[in-house]
């Protein structure tokens, strides 16, 4: 859920980033966190991992600085990714804006991905949300093993199983190189800010710039 | 869970509040967030960089909180604290959407700290109702 305060002129949103278990979800965010400047980024946090899993979730304030009138505060969570933690991803998912979902480029992991976006959709119609109304963002990850010798699935197929309609924006991506995560946070950001200020400020006959 | 649009007279009024909260109770922090971990407002001494983390954290140790209760049989757990050695900590609900952090030291009481908290409570559920209010009405 957004939060907009008139007082001081700032736009808060929550943007997730959700996904199969051990897909980069953490690595995005210590990506972005590295790449940006003191001035933008707040503190990363990352809750108990136990062998580099995430058990609770990751965060990352941020202020984007202003658009129009107003300034953009953004807090970006990730959830675990195994299964069995699904209450967890319940609980970070509550009030979010906007959706990043990365996905496993690994051939094994084909499985994994159309669940774990079908568990999305799930959670967040029992929020009340459509995960097509949403602002939501697909990245395939670990482009970087293309021409290695772990089998991959083609950016193709990735689309076919979870992008059929062409409904979502989608990056491919290598969190470890930074490749795609620096595009798919800008889209996301963008996505997200337009959506809350079209929803809560357009009934008002106001914008972000005026 | 609904988005929230504050008004300046709300957020002012909130400030004030929460600001009288401290001088009557002798706490040093209060926060007010939403259980999504978005920090709405918040008074006193504690160092910004943390507040955003404690908005987070919180929320989510709520969320946990309420999974536990569950398991009891009871909808939620309206309040929690934690103690430390020197600093101590109180978590109450605002509401169905918020809650209310109030950090302490060793120079108040809990038992006052949570008097002046449900005093301050009634004020901001009154307010919540009252901001909505203002807003469709504009």
């Amino acid at each position: 859920m957004a939060i907009i305060s008139f007082r001081s002129d700032e736009i808060h949103c929550k943007i997730v980033y959700y996904g199969p278990g051990r897909g980069g979800k953490t690595t995005n965010l210590i990506t972005i966190h590295k790449a940006l400047g003191h001035q933008v980024r707040g503190e990363l946090l990352s809750i108990d991992t136990a062998g580099d899993r995430t058990l609770f979730f990751d965060f990352l304030p941020m202020d984007l600085g202003s658009i129009g009138k107003f300034r953009i505060k953004i807090s970006l969570y990730t959830v675990p990714g195994q299964v069995r933690y699904n209450d967890t991803r319940k609980l970070v998912l509550k009030g979010v804006d906007g959706i990043v979902f990365v996905a496993d480029s690994l051939e094994a992991r084909k499985g994994n991905n159309v669940e774990s976006l079908k568990n999305l959709g799930d959670n967040l119609h029992d929020q009340g949300k459509s995960i097509l109304e949403l602002p939501l963002v697909l990245q395939y990850k670990k482009r970087d093993l293309t021409g290695s010798r772990v089998a991959l699935l083609p950016v193709e197929e990735m689309e076919a199983d979870l992008n059929a309609n062409g409904h979502y924006p989608s990056f491919p991506a290598s969190a470890l190189k930074g490749d795609g995560v620096r595009e798919t946070f800008k889209k996301i950001c963008m996505m997200t800010v337009v959506d809350v200020s079209s929803r809560l400020l357009k009934d008002k006959g106001m914008s972000l710039t005026g | 869970m609904a988005d929230l649009i504050l008004t300046k007279q709300t957020l002012d009024r909130i400030d004030q509040v929460l600001q009288s909260l401290l001088t009557a109770s002798g706490a040093h922090t209060v926060l007010l967030i939403d259980k999504a971990g978005q920090l709405i407002s918040f008074q006193g001494t504690m160092d910004q960089e943390k507040v955003a983390s404690l908005a987070a954290l919180t929320a989510a140790n709520y969320g946990a909180t309420t999974a536990i209760a569950r398991l009891f049989g009871e909808e939620e757990f309206t309040l929690l604290f934690h103690k430390g050695k020197e600093e101590n900590l109180h978590f109450s609900n605002v509401g169905e959407e918020y809650l209310m952090i109030t950090v302490f030291n060793n120079n108040t009481h809990l038992g006052l700290v949570r008097l002046e908290v449900r005093k301050g409570l009634e004020h901001i559920e009154a307010m919540f109702a009252e901001n909505l209010r203002q807003w469709f009405n504009t």
